[in-house]
């Protein structure tokens, strides 16, 4: 069996090293990723792309800056229609009011869109806990969830794992014949799931976006799972955090052209379901009862503490598919609901419980990428920079690593202890070197991290102000005896 | 950021921002810069009080470390654009270019008089080849390198600085070079400053993907414009025992770069791929 256990509550060392050594996972990233990202940016080639990055931006700038009125005219058009709102401060109220929902409705089976902002909660375990049968119905969330799994991506929650790995899973849970072919596979998990939707007494989704001014909760699929479960079963639930908005039907389109060519680069995805409330006086389908809860959960935290920006994230994970440390470690590393660079981000502010949540921020080589592939060019590099100087002065820093930083500053501050120090370390480290043929091939303590896979080189026997100032002494000498 | 300053009649005099990484790791960098300049007509100041920039410790989150270099950077070099003693400040790293022309401001947000200077500086402030080409206008130096050369652009050049065409026009230039473009040439070669050592295994495993890519490549030498990616690439290809080395573009530019003899065979195999790209084939296809 290839199958291990994803334990997200280890600490955050021994998640990386899991993910490092776990080969298979290291093949379901390379295989994924790439392909990902290179969907993304044919999409996007296609298009204008700096216009939409900048017409979206705007949008999400301006409910952000909006966002209370725009939430009452939601709940004010979704009343309106027929519908009912919620509003949840945190995780917790968030299970408690889908509890009741599902209570007052006797509802014994729930199937469910996938949905981050319902994972970033745990709904699924509390619906449970309170009687009820819940059952994933995208591929990829139903896959997890028969593994016993969070999902690994914002996207693509089974991405870290192969279709080898998959055809296990199913073979151990659903008793499928042995089979590697995508498409008996899916027919398998098509076939249990048809009689799910069927059975099912609520439906929940989260929510792509949702217009403000008719009241109407957007999601994007493509395996029609959405559809089904917001349309076939007599309670449908949405649940969205509070800056999954779009204020006009414009504006909601304008983002959905941007999520579909930034997450799977497609110009439109197969399904988009709109639902603007219950069913209505001679409706032929839709649900007889209609929820829309609003989640905060840290959300107004976020605003107010600066990191607003992030939230004119549209989830749409082009930021993972292009984040080098990402692809080394895929999405479980992280340990939060959302990985990557935008999971760095977030996770430290939205009210999640994270092992080592202050380790994210480091997560990261500053690279840019995230930031180039964004399409609400959200500046990630700025706000892990930003992130880091909070682990610091909330004194999460190591201890090591304030004593060597203000060592480091003292030193620098002084041309004096500069240049002593580089003498020091340039005797020191050529001694070293020489030992072990000019290149030094171990370091003690914390720098033993990087002479374990690299050799690291001595400091210059003479440094450049040394052969600077021989130079300026010698074409001083060279004109003197040019005048005589 | 502040528009980059103009030159109405070419530059005379600059200040080298060396970096401290170059002068006390890899002077030679630092020299080959100073020949470039020069041999195009440009006299070189070296500011002897300059240490660091403190992009290490600001990376890190100790920007109460960080500010005190970043104020004295400060008062050393923009006295001198000021003045009018120099035209203009000039750096052989994206990076520490980085650092002070773009995170200063951010760094020093709350010093709004040190924060105007700063970007005055900024404006003045460019990497080697930035200079070289958009300010002087050049792109053939005279340089020679026989055998394949590549270029790995480095992130903050590429991503904060926009700098990609200047690099790539003067190596192009070089005589006798083949060009070899290296798989993934953008990707982060995972240095990172101290992700190197905080997330030791994960840089490693990002380096290795450089290092793999350069071994496909076949390239004689990787040519970049930072030497802390170059500390990183060359401390991998040194301990794999490839023979191929990352150089500083300004080396390759005034010949000082040696290449490394071939091995005898002329079919020599390439080393087998680590086994984590056990699936590359699968994948291309």
């Amino acid at each position: 069996m290839t199958l291990s256990t994803i334990d997200l509550t280890l600490p955050y060392k021994t998640r990386v090293q899991d993910a490092l050594s776990n080969k298979h996972l290291r093949v379901a990233l390379e295989r994924s990723t790439g392909r990902m990202a290179g969907q993304r940016a044919a999409a996007m080639a296609a298009i204008d792309e700096q216009t939409l990055r900048d017409q979206v931006r705007q949008m999400k700038e301006h409910v952000l800056r909006n966002l209370p009125d725009l939430l009452e005219q939601l709940e004010r058009n979704v009343t309106a229609n027929g519908g009912h709102v919620h509003w949840a401060k945190e995780g917790v109220d968030l299970q408690r009011i889908l509890v009741d929902i599902a209570r007052k409705a006797n509802v014994q089976k729930v199937v469910k869109a996938k949905s981050m902002v319902t994972e970033e909660v745990h709904l699924n375990q509390a619906l449970q806990n309170a009687g009820m049968t819940v059952v994933e119905t995208d591929l990829g969330e139903y896959i997890i969830q028969l593994a016993g799994e969070p999902p690994s991506h914002i996207v693509a929650p089974v991405l870290h794992r192969r279709v080898e790995d998959i055809s296990d899973i199913f073979q151990r849970e659903l008793d499928m014949p042995p089979t590697l072919d995508p498409q008996v596979i899916c027919s398998v998990a098509r076939g249990i799931l048809r009689k799910e939707f069927l059975s099912a007494d609520m439906g929940v989704s989260g929510c792509n976006f949702a217009i403000a001014e008719t009241g109407t909760c957007c999601i994007v699929t493509n395996e029609g799972n959405g559809r089904m479960s917001s349309t076939l079963p007599r309670v449908y639930v949405v649940v969205m955090g509070i800056e999954k908005l779009a204020p006009t039907i414009e504006d909601a389109f304008l983002q959905y052209q941007a999520l579909c060519r930034s997450s799977t680069g497609q110009q439109c995805s197969v399904y988009l379901s709109m639902t603007s409330g219950p069913r209505q006086l001679g409706d032929t389908d839709g649900p007889e009862e209609f929820h829309l809860v609003l989640l905060d959960n840290g959300r107004v935290d976020m605003l107010a503490k600066g990191y607003g920006e992030a939230l004119c994230c549209i989830r749409c994970g082009a930021c993972l598919n292009v984040c080098p440390v990402y692809r080394e470690i895929g999405g479980h590393a992280y340990g939060s609901t959302y990985s990557g660079p935008i999971g760095a981000v977030i996770s430290p502010s939205i009210h999640l419980e994270v092992t080592d949540v202050n380790k994210l921020p480091y997560a990261s080589t500053l690279c840019g990428a995230c930031r180039e592939a964004c399409p609400v060019k959200i500046d990630l590099p700025r706000m892990l920079l930003e992130l880091r100087r909070d682990v610091v002065e909330e004194h999460d820093a190591p201890l090591f690593d304030r004593a060597a930083m203000q060592g480091f500053s003292q030193m620098m501050q002084s041309r004096f202890r500069y240049e002593t120090a580089g003498k020091l370390g340039s005797l020191g480290s050529n001694i070293f070197a020489s030992m072990s043929g000019g290149n030094i091939k171990f370091m003690p303590g914390p720098l033993a991290a990087w002479t374990n896979s690299r050799d690291f080189p001595p400091l210059a026997k003479r440094s450049f102000r040394e052969l600077w100032h021989e130079r300026q002494r010698q074409r001083q000498s060279i004109g003197k005896e040019m005048k005589k | 950021m502040a528009p980059k300053k103009q030159f109405d009649t070419p530059p005379k005099r600059i200040a080298l921002f060396v970096t401290c990484m170059v002068d006390m790791i890899y002077p030679e960098v630092g020299l080959a810069t100073v020949e470039l300049l020069e041999r195009h007509g440009v006299e070189v100041l070296f500011p002897a009080e300059q240490t660091c920039c403190g992009q290490p410790a600001f990376n890190a989150g100790f920007w109460d470390e960080a500010q005190p270099l970043a104020r004295r950077f400060i008062d050393i070099f923009e006295p001198l654009v000021r003045r009018g003693q120099v035209d203009a400040v000039v750096a052989p790293s994206g990076s520490c270019t980085t650092m002070t022309s773009h995170f200063y401001a951010l760094l020093l947000a709350e010093d709004p008089g040190y924060r105007a200077r700063a970007e005055f500086l900024a404006a003045a402030t460019f990497e080697l080849t930035e200079f070289l080409v958009d300010v002087l206008g050049v792109e053939e130096v005279g340089a020679r390198f026989e055998g394949k050369l590549a270029y790995h652009a480095s992130c903050h050049l590429l991503r904060e600085l926009g700098i990609d065409r200047q690099p790539r026009a003067l190596l192009s230039r070089v005589e006798a070079a083949e060009f070899v473009e290296l798989n993934g040439a953008e990707e982060c070669c995972g240095f990172g400053g101290l992700f190197a050592i905080k997330n030791g295994d994960i840089s490693t495993a990002m380096g290795q993907r450089k290092t793999h890519n350069i071994a496909k490549s076949d390239a004689d030498a990787v040519a970049l414009c930072d030497v802390s990616c170059m500390a990183h690439i060359n401390g991998l290809l040194s301990r794999e025992g490839q023979r191929c080395r990352a150089v500083h573009i300004a080396q390759v530019l005034t010949n000082q770069v040696d290449v490394a003899p071939r091995p005898r065979q002329t079919q020599a195999a390439p080393p087998p791929p680590p086994r984590r790209w056990q699936d590359d084939k699968a994948n291309a296809s």
